[in-house]
């Protein structure tokens, strides 16, 4: 990593300029424009992922009953940490629950958000300034507030949804019973998800020049036709842009279960794969384990991400690239 | 949402980075050789610690001691503090002199070369001060002393006088009169319970088994033994399997706003719970002062008497600390004299470790009372705290607890309840190993 920021990249374009006898001095500027970047890029981000591949190599190993001074030494492991992060079983059923997850809640808050976004565009809607911001607000909710907020809601012996139903003999179910926490949890990120993504949308809506609109309607096409035939295919870069955003966001799904945990028995410690780093660095105080799992998660994010837009590029970019 | 939580799993990282980072640069301790200060030098210790009050108490002893400054440093609980602890001693720096430490973290704590011995450096007749269970947890059983008892949390039984005696009920002495009283406080208003059984407090039924005489680890020679899933844990985890099973306990974890609401409605009809309980529920239970009594926990023979211990700690020296003789000075005048222990009783609200300190107390907590002899009980009860033995993988053993209790709860089976004990066994015996400690055949 360090070589990102060290002479050589500067060093090789020179030799090969001297050696095609051309004089002409590269110039300095645009390394200098790089510096900033490069410095933060090594510092906070190379280093650090560098240093995480080597502790998920590394192991402790204690001597005897461990209780005395030096009793505890690191080790090489090898590939120990990843293998055993791959074969427990506690780590596979939390990808399954994010898939599981994903797999509610992507969809469900793409497609809410699309809609709004329409329905803002359409020129029908009235107080669209209002209804914007009550839509985008829950984003302005930090994660961990919202999850408190909604764990009250879900809460039976709390909760004013269960007291109302009880006054009027309705029979709610437990959302946080075992079967059903998973809706609780992708509940909680839809609420807080469809603003943000509604409002990328909105804007690249807004960008699509009005005459496409007029010429349309003058063609007698619908109001839904407009939406169907102009708007969505102008606007799919936005909603893959959305998409790879939500797919991340998904993977890395931390602070809402971690926040309902207390509130119930139906959510383990390693409910999801960063749960599990989380309780395997700072709970059994093993980071080395944390390290390899946290590689796992990462190396997995850039594969579906790439893997991802890597599939739709062609769609996605063919205005950029033309 | 997307992008806050984007940026919380890389704080999450970053901070798991940061610790890791550490780990490396200080394999070794920098322990200072114990010297005293030279005479006329002021000496400042710094004291990590989360029990309200103890900078009224810090000031108490500076004004007395201007040689040796205690300064608070506030932290948020036992949990977090250990983790900042942990990573300090592994950056090898960074670390307090002065730290509060829950008994059930020593041995970690021990095992990280994080904790000072204090042996040399104590008053030899200090040991007095505390029960055999008490001094048993910051020795380890070894002639080594990492820390001395501050609080500490005898178990007992608290439960509504004036439900028990619109039903006719006596408060329960054994563990057979308490399912027969929740049965029927259960059966006389089918949404009140006489209790819960909590997934989400591993160090509450770790309390209930050692009073059941479990010990969830054993040193034997120079080897560990854990004995989680022994005949004590299994009979705890068949009991409360079977009431969670047949009803008539509630199966919701504590310290949640729905358990808050049911104390203080009165659907919670009792609590297990241990001496510091008063202000707890004095806190989410305001509207039924004066309601509640305590008693001995319920015993598994007729005419018992044993008890567990949920909470407590001891105040400790850290390795970093370059100021033994002086911590020492200040460890045992707040948790062992007079002064120090009052103001422990009156600044920190705690029930003192102390033996005269318990003696002492005679005027009940305001909550109760209308129970005069409030801590006559309490201390009559402190005196049969049971022995026990954490060890060096506490954590992992909670945190199973956690995930198989829960489960077990969700189900409400018996049969799950001793599953969730095997579980624990095959995860904290596994850790150990993999770890490299001894353990014993």
């Amino acid at each position: 990593m360090t070589q990102l920021a060290s002479p050589p990249t500067t060093v090789a374009p020179r030799a090969a300029a001297s050696r095609t006898g051309a004089r002409r001095r590269r110039p300095l500027a645009p390394y200098v424009y790089l510096a900033p970047a490069m410095t933060l890029f090594v510092l906070f981000l190379a280093l650090p992922i560098g240093y995480a591949v080597y502790l998920s190599l590394r192991a402790a190993r204690v001597s005897g009953l461990g209780l005395g001074k030096n009793s505890r030494t690191e080790v090489w492991a090898g590939f120990d940490n990843y293998a055993r992060a791959l074969g427990d079983p506690d780590f596979l059923a939390s990808v399954g629950r994010v898939a599981l997850y994903g797999l509610l809640l992507v969809p469900t808050m793409l497609g809410l958000a699309l809609v709004f976004a329409l329905l803002l565009d359409s020129g029908k809607a009235r107080g669209r300034g209002f209804a914007r911001l009550s839509i985008f607000l829950p984003y302005a909710v930090p994660a961990v507030i919202a999850s408190l907020l909604w764990g009250f809601l879900y809460l039976p012996g709390v909760s004013p949804v269960t007291f109302v139903a009880d006054r009027i003999g309705v029979a709610v179910p437990d959302i946080l019973s075992s079967g059903l926490v998973v809706f609780a949890i992708a509940n909680i990120g839809l609420w807080g998800g469809v603003g943000f993504n509604m409002i990328v949308i909105y804007t690249a809506l807004k960008a699509i020049p009005r005459e496409l609109f007029e010429a349309a309607r003058l063609d007698g096409c619908s109001e839904a036709g407009v939406a169907w035939r102009i708007k969505i295919p102008i606007v799919t870069p936005s909603l893959i842009l959305t998409f790879l955003f939500s797919m991340i966001a998904t993977l890395q799904v931390f602070a809402e279960p971690m926040t309902l945990r207390p509130l119930t028995n139906t959510i383990a410690s390693t409910w999801s794969p960063l749960m599990k780093v989380y309780r395997d660095a700072f709970t059994r105080d093993d980071v080395y384990s944390a390290a390899a799992t946290s590689v796992v998660i990462a190396v997995a994010t850039f594969a579906l991400s790439f893997g991802f837009l890597r599939l739709v590029s062609s769609r996605a970019f063919s205005q950029e690239n033309s | 949402m997307r992008l806050h939580r984007l940026t919380f799993a890389a704080a999450v990282t970053a901070t798991a980075l940061t610790l890791a980072a550490c780990s490396s640069s200080g394999g070794t301790g920098t322990a200072a050789a114990p010297v005293a200060a030279k005479p006329g030098e002021k000496v400042n210790l710094t004291f990590w610690t989360w029990a309200p009050g103890m900078d009224k108490i810090a000031a108490v002893w500076n004004a007395a001691n201007p040689d040796i400054q205690v300064t608070v440093n506030k932290q948020d609980g036992g949990d977090p503090a250990v983790t900042k602890l942990l990573t300090a001693v592994k950056a090898g720096s960074g670390a307090p002199d002065l730290i509060q430490t829950e008994y059930q973290k020593i041995p970690t704590l021990v095992s990280a070369d994080a904790l000072a011995d204090l042996a040399p450096v104590l008053p030899t007749d200090l040991q007095q001060h505390y029960s055999s269970g008490t001094w048993q947890a910051v020795t380890l059983g070894s002639k080594a002393v990492y820390g001395v008892p501050q609080d500490s949390g005898p178990m007992e039984m608290y439960y509504r006088k004036d439900v028990f005696d619109s039903l006719g009920l006596k408060a329960p002495t054994t563990w057979a009169e308490y399912a027969a009283a929740a049965e029927k406080v259960h059966a006389a208003n089918p949404k009140n319970y006489l209790g819960t059984f909590s997934a989400t407090d591993a160090g509450w039924f770790a309390g209930l088994t050692q009073q059941a005489g479990a010990s969830w680890w054993a040193v034997d020679g120079q080897a560990w033994k854990v004995g989680i899933d022994a005949g004590p844990t299994q009979k705890v985890a068949q009991y409360w399997g079977d009431l969670v099973e047949k009803g008539t306990i509630d199966n919701k974890p504590m310290y949640t706003p729905a358990w808050n609401a049911a104390l203080n409605n009165g659907t919670q009809v009792g609590w297990i719970s241990a001496i510091w309980a008063p202000s707890v529920l004095d806190g989410n239970a305001a509207s039924t002062a004066g309601k509640w009594a305590m008693a001995p926990l319920p015993q598994w023979n007729a005419g018992d008497q044993a008890t567990g211990t949920w909470g407590g700690s001891a105040t400790s020296a850290t390795t970093q600390g370059k100021h033994l003789p002086e911590a020492a000075k200040f460890i045992a005048w707040m948790n062992s004299s007079q002064a120090g222990v009052s103001a422990l009783v009156s600044d920190g609200s705690l029930y003192p470790a102390d033996l005269p300190g318990q003696a002492a107390l005679t005027t009940p907590p305001p909550f109760f009372a209308t129970q005069k002899d409030f801590y006559t009980v309490a201390a009559s009860v402190a005196k049969t705290v049971k022995p026990f033995t954490y060890g060096p993988n506490v954590n992992v053993a909670y945190s199973s607890y956690n995930d198989e209790f829960g489960k077990a709860t969700q189900a409400k089976k018996a049969s799950a309840f001793l599953a969730a004990v095997t579980a624990m066994q095959t995860t904290t015996l596994a850790d150990l190993k993999k770890s490299g400690f001894s353990i014993a055949p």
